[in-house]
Formats: C-alpha cells, structure tokens, sequence
C-alpha cells in the first residue's frame, strides 16, 4: 500500500469529507511525525507501537572499495517498535 | 514531549478543518489502515516517511533468561519499519553527535 492508495481508503471511509481533505490529513500526520522525531521526541500509538531514536556510537569505518579507514561520527537513527495489537494482528500463528 | 494521537487529532481539527469527532476518527482510520494492510501480508510505503514491511522469521533456539532452560522461539511474522532517506538525513542533521 502507498501513500494515495492509504489516502484514498481513507477517502472511502469518509464519505462527507471532501477527497482533499484525507489527503492533506496524512500529510499532516506524517509531517507531524517526522517533525516529532527531528525534534528528538517519542512517538506513542497505542495498539500501533512506538517510535523513538537510537544511538548509533561513533566508529572507524572502511571505504569499501580503497579499504581505507573513514571515521563515522554517532548519529541518532528513527526506529519503530510495534505495538502489542499489531504485532498480533501480523503473526496469525501467534 | 511524547507526540500522541490525542496531539495528532488537535492538528487535524486546528490545520484541516476537520471537527473534532472526525479528526479522532481520522487519526484512528490511518493507523487502522496501514495495521488492515500489514495484516493481509501489504507491505506499507509512506514516500518520504518510510516503508513498513513484513519478515518471516524461522523458528530458532532460546533460552529462558532467568532459568537458563532451553525453549524453542516459534516462527513468526514480524513487521520492521526502515525510515525514509530523508527522514534519516534530517534526523542526523538535527542531532549531530554534539548533544549526547
């Protein structure tokens, strides 16, 4: 599912909404999220999951191709944790 | 600061227009949409956000942690989430290392 696909269910499932209105929705949402997280805050959707940012500690690194040593400054990474209603939801043997 | 669909709702209601039972709604239908279609085995892209995708992990060999006891860890579905390049670079670029 890509994003139109998501917007225009969610246009299915509001009738009375205008179509423009579900779309600018999402990305409301979703620049909400992402700017949730460049601030360095937590996101927390019961039932969904959570996301948050990991640490990544500085290391050398090589060039792969000269195999010479690079040193990679830390960062911070986004990630995801599902929550316990998806996580269910996906494993159909649990 | 932890960001909410309670939070979410209040931006639908004050940037969209949408009232206020619609804009619950509307937050609750994007999570169930995206949960509808991990749960049918669709992976999820969201351009500019990220992709959620399924793995099918093997059964492979655990351990109690607090008995030391063997069991085995089921084969299962899971879903992983992989951020966009853009939302990895601006991530980076707000927290450069120097704030830890």
């Amino acid at each position: 599912m890509t994003k139109s696909e998501l917007i225009a269910r969610l246009a299915e499932r509001f009738p009375q909404l205008v179509a423009k209105d579900a779309d600018f929705a999402v990305k409301m949402i979703l620049d909400a999220m992402s700017d949730a997280l460049v601030r360095g805050d937590r996101i927390e959707i019961r039932g969904f999951g959570s996301f948050a940012l990991n640490y990544r500690p500085p290391r050398v690194g090589r060039n792969p191709k000269s195999g010479d040593k690079v040193s990679v400054p830390a960062k911070w990474v986004p990630h995801f944790k599902a929550g316990k209603e998806l996580r269910e939801r996906v494993d159909k043997t649990a | 600061m932890t960001l909410t669909k309670a939070e979410l709702a209040d931006l639908l209601f004050e940037r969209v227009g949408l009232n206020k039972r619609e804009a619950k709604d509307m937050v609750e239908a994007f999570f169930e949409e995206i949960r509808n279609a991990l749960e049918v085995g669709d992976g999820v892209k969201l351009s500019g956000f990220g992709n959620f995708q399924l793995r099918d992990k093997p059964q492979r060999p655990g351990r109690n942690p607090k008995t030391g006891q063997e069991i085995p860890i089921t084969a299962r579905r899971v879903v992983t989430f992989h951020a966009s390049q853009k939302l990895k670079a601006d991530v980076e670029q707000a927290y450069d290392g120097t704030t830890v």
